[in-house]
């Protein structure tokens, strides 16, 4: 109702009509102060779980680490009973599978995405988005069986046919002659599923951030649709699709159960990746070999844990850091 | 060339508002009215390449006598946009190519996001739903203390399985709840480094790897526990561990759209702040913070790594969560994959079924919830309430 009283001034910095709260600077009351500490203990929460698993995955680390030294990072072979703790191959597989998963989820993402902000009808735009929710909602173990049962088997085939056309590079071959099977690539294509609806999401949010007269203009001086999207959206919307990507790759690096599933692994550093027995995995070494294993090895799978933890987590700050700065330029 | 395409680059500030008198009733969607009719000869062009398209690749698999489904499908789309294009150009010009490409593009790429949603839950039916329905209701009801490799579906069931997914979702949902909305609440007030801290924290957990989860509590409580450490609390506390940032960043972007007015008005009227908080803000949100517990209830009832080595895994029924090792959905199914031949496979898909089911229901029932509106009750507050008065009264 201010609107009728003030009309609004030319150069006012924000519309009267716009919903922001007042600052009040009164000092706050005992019971106020009394929430607003319940409030922030409550949140503390979080970052004392956080602290929590990285002390305790340290902590209990720390004997695996004292003997391997710099070995984790310069060793090439995981074999902690003997004494060699190369995380190399284990790392180098978990972030083959992101990539291949984020190389395949991100074009069909993209789609989706311009698909629900400006080319779909509004009945199909509720519908994919429902689908883009769903596909987040299905739990991994069962795509990883799906993944297990019919992809793996199914993929064999274009792999074998990508192997024998295209083999000159490394990484189209298989490190086990003529199988093509529970590798690191099926595990990606499987994976992939699990990554669209992140970027998808996130580059839908950021996409709509886009100055909608913009884009109007656009239209009106005679763009076409796709003129529009390649010269507005897109430059506007980069930085963001870029974030939404790493978080897709955050979201490979954590997949555990379809890994744990489907691929078939020897911790070998090696290029290959479309059969099996090539690269390993950190999450299915752990889930594999944690319980039945000698206190050292134990040890040297909670590091691994906490090496994937600490990469994944940073790759999720630096992509949300990023996505925020570009939802912040929107302003 | 591109000439027309190249417009007034972004990045200036928009601007601002005309003001609020150039809006109607109907302002919330002021996106430009667009003229979507295909007319019969822009149809016809597509029909026709598309059709064309498969003559042309079925020809050259018929000659060169190449099977697959997969490799088939590719090269006819391949020919398919090939043709268009060419025809596209002729016709229209290089622009109108492009656009019709991408749209083209664009239809295609949003249909690939369906493939798998249908595939995996058309295959868990097909797999899952007849040793589930079968012999309905026993395979809910029955545990997989019978089972041997040759068993018949009569005499398993994931009934063990349902109990210790109950109970430790229950539990989980339990912890994170109220610390997820107190969270929310106070990263929605409060503009500080701190809370700035906790909300990037939070966002960046909700990507953990699920595997850490059960790791940490592993270390936290079955490692001190010894013997009696596995069981359904454990697992809880490992969902819980997943959970919270899920429901956290999901009641704050509920609450985040309260409106501010509203929350002004009760603290106008002189109400405290944690007045204004739980009989405003909370319950204006409602609807929202129910399908957000909804819907992370339901991710979470789906996660297998937290649980795989704190739930412990039991093939009888075992009710208290707090003694002994618990089966649960996702655990039975890890289970019964690694179990070797006979039917385990055959009873993982059963199982599968019925996780999906309990999904896929829990996946509903948010989106009608959350589709009936702010304006809806949910629960008749006011038959529970002591005074009719209250703020949404």
């Amino acid at each position: 109702m201010t609107a009728v009283t003030t009309p609004a001034l030319p150069g006012a910095e924000t519309p009267p009509d716009e919903d922001v709260p007042m600052e009040l600077h009164a000092a706050p009351s005992g019971p106020d102060r009394v929430f607003s500490g319940v409030l922030a203990a409550a949140s503390a929460v979080v970052l004392l779980v956080l602290t929590a698993i990285v002390v305790f995955l340290f902590y209990y680390g720390w004997p695996a680490l004292k003997e391997a030294g710099f070995g984790f990072v310069t060793d090439l072979t995981w074999s902690p009973d003997t004494g060699h703790f190369g995380l190399l191959p284990l790392l180098v597989g978990s972030l083959a599978i992101a990539l291949i998963g984020v190389a395949i989820a991100t074009p069909v993402s993209l789609a989706t995405a311009l698909m629900i902000n400006e080319y779909a009808p509004r009945r199909l735009k509720s519908l994919l988005t429902g689908v883009i929710d769903l596909l987040a909602t299905v739990p991994s173990i069962v795509y990883g069986f799906w993944g297990l049962e019919l992809i793996s088997p199914k993929q064999a085939a274009p792999a074998e046919w990508l192997a024998n056309h295209f083999g000159f590079v490394p990484i189209f071959r298989t490190p086990t002659p003529g199988s093509y099977v529970n590798s690191i690539f099926a595990c990606g294509l499987i994976c992939a599923v699990t990554i669209i609806p992140i970027i998808t999401s996130i580059s839908r949010e950021v996409m709509a951030q886009t100055p909608r007269d913009v884009c109007e203009a656009a239209l009106g001086l005679g763009g076409t649709r796709w003129g529009m999207v390649t010269n507005v959206i897109m430059p506007f919307s980069r930085n963001g699709i870029l974030g939404a990507v790493l978080l897709g790759v955050g979201r490979g690096l954590g997949e555990t159960m379809i890994v744990v599933l489907v691929l078939s692994q020897a911790n070998i550093l090696t290029p290959k990746l479309l059969g099996p027995n090539g690269l390993g995995s950190i999450a299915k070494q752990i889930t594999d070999n944690f319980e039945a294993s000698s206190p050292i090895y134990k040890s040297g799978l909670i590091l691994a844990g906490l090496a994937l933890f600490v990469t994944t987590l940073a790759v999720n700050i630096v992509a949300r850091l990023i996505v925020q700065r570009t939802a912040a330029e929107a302003v | 060339m591109s000439t027309v395409t190249d417009l007034a680059r972004p990045g200036g500030p928009p601007p601002p508002d005309s003001g609020p008198g150039g809006r109607d009733g109907s302002a919330g969607d002021d996106r430009p009215v667009r003229q979507r009719r295909i007319g019969p000869t822009a149809a016809a062009e597509m029909g026709g390449s598309a059709l064309a398209g498969l003559a042309v690749v079925w020809v050259a698999f018929s000659v060169s006598g190449v099977v697959g489904p997969f490799g088939f499908v590719v090269c006819w789309l391949m020919a398919f946009f090939s043709i268009y294009a060419i025809l596209c150009w002729q016709r229209h010009g290089v622009l109108a190519m492009k656009d019709r490409l991408a749209t083209l593009g664009v239809w295609v790429g949003a249909l690939c996001a369906l493939i798998p949603l249908v595939g995996v839950i058309g295959y868990v039916i097909i797999h899952g739903a007849s040793v589930a329905l079968d012999h309905f209701p026993h395979f809910f009801i029955a545990d997989f203390s019978q089972y041997t490799a040759t068993a018949p579906v009569t005499s398993v069931g994931a009934g063990a399985a349902i109990v210790g997914t109950i109970e430790q979702v229950g539990i989980a949902t339990i912890i994170t709840v109220p610390l997820g909305m107190l969270t929310a609440t106070y990263l929605v007030d409060h503009r500080n480094t701190f809370s700035r801290v906790v909300s990037n924290v939070v966002d960046a957990m909700t990507g953990a790897p699920a595997i850490i989860a059960g790791l940490f509590v592993y270390l936290l409580w079955v490692v001190p526990n010894k013997l009696n450490g596995k069981s359904g609390f454990a697992a809880a506390l490992a969902l819980a561990v997943m959970m919270l940032p899920i429901v956290t960043r999901a009641a704050q972007e509920v609450i985040a759209i309260v409106p501010g007015s509203l929350r002004e008005a009760a603290l106008a009227l002189g109400s405290p702040q944690w007045r204004s908080v739980l009989r405003v803000t909370l319950p204006t949100a409602r609807v929202g913070l129910v399908t957000a517990v909804i819907l992370g209830v339901a991710r979470i009832a789906g996660e297998t790594a937290p649980v795989l080595f704190v739930a412990g895994g039991n093939a009888h029924y075992n009710w208290n969560p707090f003694k002994g090792q618990q089966d649960d959905l996702p655990l039975r199914i890890y289970q019964m994959i690694f179990q070797a031949g006979g039917n385990a496979v055959r009873d993982a898909w059963g199982v599968s079924f019925v996780l999906v089911l309990v999904v896929l229901t829990l996946f509903l029932l948010a989106r009608l919830i959350g589709a009936s509106g702010p304006g809806r009750r949910l629960i008749p507050w006011h038959m529970l309430r002591r005074t009719s008065q209250g703020i949404d009264g």
